[in-house]
């Protein structure tokens, strides 16, 4: 085993998925397969080998630092669930 | 027991850049809400992040005026949590391949100075603003700041009192400033502090369980969090209690500090490489083009005017206080010719004006050239200490050259001797009383003198030549 159900159910926790005893089990037994392959592939000797991170090395995609128009309030807020006029409205989340 | 406390200090300081450091929206403050957002601020599906070539300029200017050494490749992560202020569920920062390791800075505390190290430097995204209602349970978000440039620089654990961690800070602050990188303003959040805190038995080499302490919005609030927290340990420890690895927040108005609620607190960030943004590659050319472009820094600046000018300690550490100071005295002194007198003019006068007047140094109605040349003017006698701090005056509420006034209010120094003899002979046949008193050993009656031949040239005699000229005549010869 190379994951309890223990530990997806706290990932699933961080990952604010709400997941039943049916989908723990399920879930782990995937999630070990996936793990066990990458097992297989380090099997490979890859001590002289950069970890790759990126499809594209070593190219620079950089921006000039120059201001360009931001939305237009309305189109901001269109999607909110609640807003008032001005800025998102969420649940209170601090004590 | 005796304990010592060890302290490692984490600050967030925001870049001045134009634009955020993955999308084209202004960072002004102070916009009404949300007005500075575009879908990627936004965290909208299907839009890629550009990362903004002056970050990275700006983030390898601090990396390199504090000794560190700069990755040639370093690659962006994702830190993964909830929270309304934070649009993508995950900032954009940096993780096990940070911008720059490995650096220091020298603080001028104690004797012998004590430096810091510096563990790494690296850049991220600032998240959003949420503002609390008061009366009813919600929250308003504004994300004019999410995406704003921020570097975090991390120290190693290597302060051992309050006071070496504020110290430690100034200096940071004051490198950031100087390098115009950052605008320093804590109030504004613009440079931000969190605190690790731990004590150890004296002469323990292992640490003990640390404490994080946050929300410090000043110098002096620092100094306090950690006073308190140290005090608090040591309470926890002497009454054989331990101390639990958690986050504190800092309660300015109680002066204590309180644990964060342990939800907020699970540090499982789930980091992993971004796939958006390709790693950043700094090569040697760059970093020497950015090298090239480095000004003088506070404490080397410090040393050279000590050295140049010849003046004290107390007066460098004044005048560099900030660029536009020093560049103000240099240009002074450099007129004059009077490193000295162009220090106490600069310190005194101006500083204290521009503190009175509530202007900026930049802002100063009295030119660097114009005050060289009030205190050559001094220098040369052409008029005294004291017509010189009139003419100031007007110099600051006119912002005219000091030749202007002087002329304007037919201020010359009378500084022909024959003609202050002439004036002191009179002042001395007018008051042969107090000549008697004075020949008789009442020294004090000299001041009454100089007063005299003051008022008969209105103030304009030479102090100098009127005191040589009074002492002669008075003992007689």
């Amino acid at each position: 085993m190379k994951i309890t159900k223990d530990q997806v159910s706290h990932v699933a926790d961080l990952a604010r998925l709400t997941i039943n005893e049916q989908e723990q089990e399920l879930f782990t037994k995937q999630l070990n397969d996936i793990l066990m392959y990458m097992d297989m592939l380090n099997s490979v000797d890859t001590t002289n080998v950069e970890p790759m991170t990126h499809a594209m090395e070593g190219t620079e995609a950089f921006r000039e630092d120059v201001v360009r128009s931001s939305l237009p309030l309305d189109a901001v807020l269109a999607n909110a669930p609640d807003d008032d006029g001005a800025s998102f409205k969420v649940p209170k989340i601090i004590e | 027991m005796e304990y010592e406390p060890v302290i490692g200090l984490e600050v967030h300081a925001q870049l001045k850049t134009n634009t955020k450091i993955f999308c084209g929206c202004s960072t002004a403050f102070g916009a009404p809400p949300n007005t500075h957002t575009c879908p990627v601020c936004l965290g909208m599906p299907g839009v890629l992040p550009v990362l903004n070539r002056t970050v990275v300029e700006y983030a390898v200017k601090m990396a390199l005026a504090t000794h560190c050494t700069i990755n040639h490749v370093s690659e962006w992560a994702r830190k993964n949590y909830f929270y309304p202020d934070l649009p993508k569920g995950y900032q954009i920062s940096q993780y096990d391949r940070p911008l720059a390791e490995r650096g220091y800075v020298d603080l001028d505390i104690n004797e012998e100075g004590k430096r810091v190290n510096i563990t790494r430097i690296h850049m991220e995204e600032d998240a959003g603003k949420l503002i609390h209602d008061e009366s009813a349970p919600v929250s308003y978000v504004d994300l004019n700041r999410a995406g704003v440039p921020l570097i975090e620089i991390v120290s190693e654990p290597d302060m051992r009192s309050p006071e070496e961690g504020a110290a430690y800070l100034r200096r940071l602050h004051e490198i950031l400033v100087y390098l115009e990188i950052c605008d320093g303003n804590m109030e504004e959040g613009n440079f931000r502090c969190d605190a690790n805190v731990s004590l150890r038995p004296k002469g323990e080499p292992a640490f003990g369980t640390r404490t994080e302490l946050k929300n410090m919005n000043s110098f002096r609030n620092v100094q306090r969090a950690l006073e308190y927290e140290i005090r608090r340990q040591q309470y926890v420890l002497e009454s054989g209690g331990t101390v639990i690895q958690e986050t504190r927040l800092w309660d300015d108005a109680r002066g204590t500090t309180l644990p964060m609620r342990g939800k907020e607190e699970a540090h499982d960030y789930r980091y992993f490489p971004d796939p958006d943004l390709v790693p950043v590659t700094v090569a040697d050319e760059w970093i020497d083009e950015i090298r090239r472009t480095l000004p003088e820094l506070p404490r080397e600046k410090r040393e050279r005017f000590i050295r140049e000018y010849e003046i004290p300690a107390y007066d460098a550490g004044v005048l560099t206080a900030s660029r536009a100071i020093a560049d103000y005295y240099e240009q002074v002194a450099t007129r004059c010719g009077k490193p000295k007198a162009a220090s106490n003019w600069v310190m005194g006068d101006i500083l204290g004006h521009i503190k009175e007047d509530k202007v900026e140094m930049e802002d100063c109605p009295i030119t660097a050239a114009d005050l060289g040349n009030l205190v050559r003017l001094i220098d040369d006698g052409t008029i005294s200490g004291k017509m010189a701090k009139d003419v100031f005056e007007e110099m600051w509420s006119s912002g005219e050259k000091p030749e202007t006034v002087i002329k304007k209010r037919g201020l010359v120094q009378i500084t022909d001797a024959g003609a202050l003899e002439a004036v002191v002979d009179e002042v001395i046949a007018a008051n042969p009383a107090q000549v008697e008193q004075f020949r008789g050993g009442k020294e004090k009656v000299f001041g009454f003198f100089v007063g005299q031949v003051m008022k008969k040239t209105k103030g304009q005699a030479s102090p100098g030549l009127v005191n040589e000229i009074l002492k002669r005549k008075l003992s007689g010869s």
